[in-house]
């Protein structure tokens, strides 16, 4: 549910990173808090297990900018991948305005991918969402591996709804804003349409 | 979008600080907030310092919907409050409704006197927020013009920075 506060001028939106576990979703918020400027940021902020597994949730605040005088801030929240820990990715999806889809693209994962993603259809009905009504953008992570699964391949696995598609490299960057910028469009595209 | 934006408008906002404003001196308070459920702050009073009011409300939601769910797997609704004592600084969360409040605070005060004036103040919350939901929705249709008015290049200038 997007925040709108007149008194303050603030506009805030939940955006949350899903996938199978270790697919680079932490490594998206990673990237983005090491490139952004101090001032438009706050922390990053990882509740991860001993080994740097996501345990709950990260969670970082990136303040993008103004439109029509309002401050934009965007919440980037990501879920834990592994199987077992569903009923936390149950709570973070509470409040979503946009989803981001991290598959890995790696041949070994692709049913870790179709299993995270019939995961996500399922829990967001569970708030009441439908993955074909919300800004939804999908990920191919991990294109610089060598046993990587070519990109119509996976396309056609993993598209539900015509959203766009980004080849990513999340270690290096490599198309980590261009998902984020496409989802913020469709969330603030959304909010204008009403 | 499944849900009416949450919209607070500059007299409601006024009205709920002036009630964190009241409770964060009624109980000695370093600070008082109120965040919503999932995770977005709306309103604080008090000495913040430094702190980073986003990753803190983030967090106390979090914290709410961790112990709401254990409360579910004992048989319980949910622990309308939750407590977490320092050595300095203690924090009380107070679930309402769909709000929570959470009050910060130290030596000054004390557990017992903390959750008598938030159970007082709730009622005043609640109704405040209950006002803010139940006008959002009429607010949005009779605003519809500002949404509209957000164009592409906007949208893609926050991009360019």
């Amino acid at each position: 549910m997007t925040f709108i506060n007149y008194a303050s001028r603030e506009i805030n939106c939940k955006i949350v990173y899903y996938g199978p576990g270790l697919c680079g979703k932490t490594t998206n918020l990673q990237y983005i808090y090491d490139s952004t400027a101090p001032q438009a940021k706050g922390k990053l902020i990882s509740l991860a297990t001993e080994t740097d597994r996501t345990l709950f949730f990260d969670f970082m605040p990136l303040e993008l900018g103004t439109v029509r005088g309002f401050k934009t801030r965007f919440h980037l929240y990501t879920v834990p991948g592994q199987v077992y820990y569903d009923a936390s990715r149950k709570l973070i999806l509470k409040g979503v305005d946009g989803v981001v889809f991290v598959a890995d693209s790696q041949e070994e994962r692709m049913d870790a991918n179709i299993e995270s993603l019939y995961n996500l259809e399922e829990n967001l009905q569970t708030q009441g969402y439908q993955l074909n009504n919300i800004p939804y953008v999908l990920q191919l992570n991990k294109r610089d591996l060598p046993n990587v699964i070519p990109t119509d391949d996976l396309v056609g696995e993993l598209q539900r709804k015509g959203e766009p598609v980004f080849e990513a490299v999340a270690m290096d960057g490599t198309g980590v804003f261009d998902t984020l910028k496409a989802v913020a469009k469709q969330v603030l595209t959304e909010l204008r349409k009403g | 979008m499944a849900e009416t934006p949450f919209i607070i408008q500059e007299r409601q906002f006024q009205r709920i600080k002036s009630i964190l404003a009241r409770l964060c001196v009624e109980c000695a308070a370093r600070v008082v907030f109120l965040v919503d459920r999932d995770g977005q702050p709306i309103a604080f009073h008090g000495d913040i310092g430094d702190m980073d009011t986003t990753s803190f409300s983030s967090l106390a939601a979090g914290n709410v919907a961790a112990t709401t769910s254990m409360a579910k797997l004992i048989g319980e609704d949910e622990f309308p409050a939750v407590v977490h004592e320092g050595e300095r600084e203690s924090i009380y969360i107070g679930v309402i409704g769909r709000s929570l409040l959470v009050v910060v605070f130290d030596e000054r005060s004390t557990v017992g006197l903390v959750k008598i004036r938030s159970k007082r103040a709730s009622f005043e919350i609640a109704a405040a927020i209950q006002e803010v939901l139940t006008e959002s929705a009429a607010f949005r249709t009779n605003n519809a013009a500002f949404f509209a008015e957000i164009t592409d290049d906007d949208i893609d200038s926050l991009f360019a920075q």
